[in-house]
C-alpha cells in the first residue's frame, strides 16, 4: 500500500480589522450600531478603570486576592455582546468585563472579592454561570447546556470563556469532542492571553495556533486578533450566529495579552520581561479602539473625557456601596446557606452547635 | 407486582420516571444500543428515543460536566459511568462543581442529576472493577450517597434519587445485580433519601450494614439466631450520606453492642463515622467496643483472593459473639 496524502478540507483563518495603531481595513469594517459600538466603548473604559481600582483598593488591603482583565477587553466584550439574556454565559474567572456587560453590579464584584458569598449576584432573569475557578473544568458545562437548549427547542447559545491554558487540560478536549459530535450550539471563547501564571503559550503547546485544534474536532475555528475589538465582534457574530440556527459549536482563539499579574498574589517579574510587556501595551485595546471611534467621529475627545468621568463616578458610588453593604456582613452563619435544598438533621445540630460556640466567645470576650 | 433482578428493577425505575417526566435524560457510555454494558438501560433508546437516551462519547468527565449543565439548565440527568472504577476521571466535576454549584450560585442554579455506577466485588471481575470508594463521596459536602441492596429497594431509591433536587451518586453493586430476585410493585414506589430500615428486629446485637454486604450480614443474623439463639437487629444504612443517625442510635441503646459491617477498606471508612456518632449519642449505653467488619487497607486484590479479602458470614458472626462475650 503506497503512502498517500490524506486532504483535510478545512481551512482556518486569522481575523484582523483594526492595525496594532488602530487603523481600520474599510473593506473588513464590521455594521455596528452606532449605540452599540459607544456601549462597547463605555463598557470597556468602565472595565478598565473599574480594574485599575480594584488593584488600588486590593494594595489597601480594601479587596482581597482578584485576577486583573487588563488588556482582555475587546476579546470579553466583542464576544459577549452577541448574547440574548436567555443565553447561557459560562465564565471562567478573569471575564469581569463580560460580567459588567451582562449586568453584574459592580459592587457585587467588590464584595464578592471581599470574601462574602453575598457578592455572587447572578442577574435575575440572565442565564449567567458564576465564575469557575478550576481551569477549563466549566467548558463542559456549557456543552450540557447547550444541549438542554436545543432539546427544549429553543434558540438559545451558550458561551465560554477559558485561557490559553485550559486548552491542555482535558476538559478542554472531552468538552469540544462532545460539542461537536452533539452539534450544540456552543461559542468557545479561548482568551489566549500568552501566559498561564508562569508559563508561556510556547510551553502550554507545540500547536502553531489554538483556533486549529478545533479542526481535528470537526468544528469551524478561527484566530482573531483578540485586542481588535472590530474583529473580535465580527467572529463571534457569526459563530453566534450559526450556532442559533443550529450549525454547532465554533472555537474563536483571541491573541490578546494579560497586561497585569495573573492574580493579585502573583509577580509576573519573575517569569517575563518589561519589554514584552511594553510591546503588548503598544496594542492596547481600548486605545485602538478609541482611534477607531475618533476617526468615525462617533467620540469626540471631549466626550471620551466626559465619558471617562462618569465611569469614575460610577466607580466610586460602586465602592461607596459595596463597602456600606459589607457593615452589614458579618454573620458567619450564612455559610450554612445553600448546602442541600433541605438541610440534614446533622448539619442543623452544627449550625446550632457553631452559633453557641459564636456566642459563647462573644460572652467571654465582655467579660474579658 | 413481578419478580424482579435489581437489573430489571432499576430499569422499571428508569423508565417509569421517563415516561412520567420528559426532563429525565439517560447519558453514559453504551447505555443506548447496547443498553448499557450491565443492561439497567436495556430497551430505553427504543422507547424513547435518542434525544432521551444518549450514547455518549467515552469521556467521563464530559459525560458528568455535560450533565451538570444539562441539570443546571432545568432537566433531570441521570448518567452512567460504567464502572465506579472509572468514576475518579469525573471526580473533579462532582467535587468541584456538582456538589457545590447550588452553593457558589447562593441557590440560583441546583444540581438535580444522579450518577448510576456499578461498585463492589465479588463478580471475578478485572482490575479497577472491585472497588468500594463511597466513603470519597460521601466525604464532599453537598452531594447524596445512596447504596440499594436489592430490587425493591433499589428501585424505589432509585426514583426518589432521580426526583432529588441535589447530587446523588447512586452505587449499584455487580455482585446484586442478578443475585436474587425480589416483589417489586408496578405502581410507583419511593424510600427517603437519608433514612435507613430497620430489616430485622432484635435485642442482643445491632448490626449495621449496606450495599451488597447486607446479604452475609442478614446470613449471618441468621446463623446467630439458629446457632446461638442470638436476637440480632440489622440496620441498613441505605444512604450513606446524609447519615442519619437516630435509627442507629435508639438500636444501639436498645442492644448495647454493635457491629458495623462494609467492604469498602476499613480506615476513614463510613464505619468509622458510624461508630463516632455512636460515640457521640450512645456511648453510656454501650456494653463493649463496637467492631468493625470491613475490608482492608490494601489495594482489592484480583478476583482469586477477594473471597478472603470481602467480609463474609463467618466474621461477622465472630465479630458479633465477641462484642456479645464482653462483660
Amino acid at each position: 500500500m503506497p503512502r498517500k496524502k490524506i486532504t483535510i478540507p478545512d481551512e482556518l483563518e486569522y481575523l484582523s480589522i483594526l492595525d496594532d495603531r488602530g487603523r481600520l481595513d474599510e473593506k473588513l469594517e464590521p455594521d455596528i450600531p452606532d449605540e452599540v459600538l459607544l456601549r462597547l466603548h463605555r463598557t470597556m473604559l468602565l472595565g478598565r478603570k473599574f480594574d485599575e481600582r480594584l488593584l488600588n483598593l486590593q494594595r489597601q488591603g480594601r479587596v482581597g486576592t482578584f485576577p486583573p482583565i487588563k488588556g482582555q477587553e475587546a476579546a470579553q466584550l466583542g464576544t459577549i455582546a452577541h448574547l440574548r439574556p436567555s443565553d447561557w454565559m459560562v465564565p471562567a474567572f478573569r471575564e469581569t468585563a463580560a460580567e459588567i456587560w451582562r449586568g453584574r453590579s459592580l459592587e457585587s464584584i467588590i464584595i464578592y472579592n471581599n470574601g462574602y458569598n453575598e457578592g455572587v449576584d447572578i442577574p435575575d432573569n440572565q442565564n449567567d454561570m458564576p465564575i469557575s475557578v478550576p481551569v477549563g473544568s466549566q467548558i463542559i458545562h456549557a456543552v450540557g447546556l447547550g444541549w438542554a437548549a436545543q432539546y427544549r427547542k429553543k434558540d438559545d447559545v451558550a458561551m465560554t470563556f477559558f485561557g490559553d491554558g485550559a486548552t491542555s487540560q482535558g476538559d478542554f478536549h472531552e468538552g469540544l469532542n462532545f460539542a461537536a459530535v452533539f452539534q450544540v450550539p456552543v461559542i468557545f471563547v479561548c482568551q489566549n492571553n500568552h501566559w498561564a501564571i508562569s508559563l508561556p503559550l510556547s510551553k502550554q503547546t507545540r500547536s502553531k495556533t489554538l483556533a486549529q485544534k478545533a479542526l481535528a474536532y470537526g468544528m469551524p475555528g478561527i484566530q482573531v486578533d483578540g485586542n481588535d475589538i472590530l474583529a473580535v465582534y465580527a467572529a463571534a457574530r457569526e459563530a453566534v450566529e450559526r450556532a442559533r440556527g443550529g450549525g454547532g459549536p465554533t472555537l474563536i482563539e483571541c491573541v490578546t495579552y494579560r497586561l497585569m499579574m495573573h492574580t493579585t498574589a502573583d509577580d509576573p517579574k519573575r517569569y517575563r520581561t518589561d519589554e514584552e510587556v511594553e510591546q503588548w501595551s503598544k496594542r492596547d485595546p481600548l486605545i485602538r479602539f478609541e482611534k477607531y471611534l475618533l476617526d468615525k467621529g462617533l467620540l469626540s475627545e471631549s466626550q471620551r473625557n466626559q465619558v471617562e468621568s462618569e465611569v469614575l463616578d460610577e466607580i466610586q458610588a460602586a465602592v461607596d456601596r459595596a463597602e456600606k453593604q459589607m457593615e452589614a456582613l458579618g454573620d458567619p452563619m450564612e455559610m450554612f446557606d445553600h448546602a442541600y435544598a433541605d438541610i440534614p438533621p446533622y448539619l442543623k445540630e452544627q449550625k446550632a452547635y457553631l452559633a453557641r460556640e459564636l456566642s459563647l466567645n462573644d460572652e467571654e470576650g465582655r467579660h474579658g | 407486582m413481578a419478580k424482579m433482578t435489581m437489573v430489571q428493577a432499576l430499569n422499571l425505575a428508569l423508565r417509569q420516571e421517563m415516561e412520567k417526566d420528559d426532563s429525565v435524560i439517560v447519558l453514559g457510555e453504551d447505555v443506548g444500543l447496547d443498553g448499557g454494558v450491565f443492561r439497567v438501560t436495556d430497551g430505553l433508546i427504543d422507547q424513547f428515543g435518542d434525544q432521551r437516551v444518549l450514547d455518549t462519547p467515552l469521556a467521563e468527565s464530559a459525560i458528568v460536566g455535560m450533565s451538570i449543565g444539562m441539570a443546571a439548565y432545568g432537566l433531570k440527568p441521570v448518567c452512567e459511568i460504567q464502572f465506579s472504577g472509572f468514576s475518579y476521571q469525573n471526580f473533579h466535576q462532582i467535587e468541584n462543581h456538582a456538589a457545590r454549584l447550588r452553593w457558589r450560585s447562593r441557590g440560583r442554579y441546583h444540581v438535580p442529576m444522579v450518577l448510576r455506577t456499578p461498585y463492589g466485588g465479588g463478580v471475578r471481575a478485572l482490575e479497577h472493577h472491585s472497588e468500594s470508594r463511597e466513603a470519597y463521596w460521601a466525604h464532599t459536602p453537598g452531594l447524596k450517597m445512596v447504596i440499594p441492596s436489592g430490587p425493591r429497594n433499589a428501585r424505589a431509591l432509585l426514583v426518589s434519587a432521580i426526583r432529588d433536587p441535589d447530587p446523588v451518586i447512586f452505587y449499584e453493586s455487580k455482585a446484586l445485580y442478578r443475585a436474587f430476585r425480589e416483589d417489586v410493585p408496578d405502581a410507583e414506589e419511593t424510600l427517603p433519601i437519608g433514612q435507613p430500615q430497620v430489616v430485622a428486629e432484635g435485642e442482643d446485637v445491632t448490626l449495621i450494614s449496606y450495599g451488597a454486604m447486607m446479604r452475609p450480614t442478614l446470613e449471618a443474623a441468621a446463623e446467630l439466631k439458629s446457632k446461638d439463639g442470638i436476637a440480632a437487629e440489622v440496620i441498613d444504612l441505605l444512604t450513606v450520606s446524609p447519615l442519619d443517625e437516630e435509627i442507629l442510635v435508639r438500636s444501639a441503646k436498645k442492644t448495647g453492642r454493635v457491629v458495623v459491617v462494609h467492604e469498602a477498606p476499613r480506615s476513614f471508612g463510613a464505619g468509622a463515622e458510624v461508630v463516632s456518632r455512636l460515640m457521640e449519642k450512645a456511648f453510656y449505653y454501650l456494653e463493649a467496643p463496637i467492631e468493625r467488619v470491613t475490608g482492608f487497607d490494601i489495594i482489592i486484590p484480583l478476583f482469586i483472593r477477594e473471597k478472603a479479602y470481602l467480609p463474609g458470614t463467618e466474621r461477622i458472626c465472630r465479630a458479633a459473639r465477641k462484642v456479645l462475650a464482653a462483660p
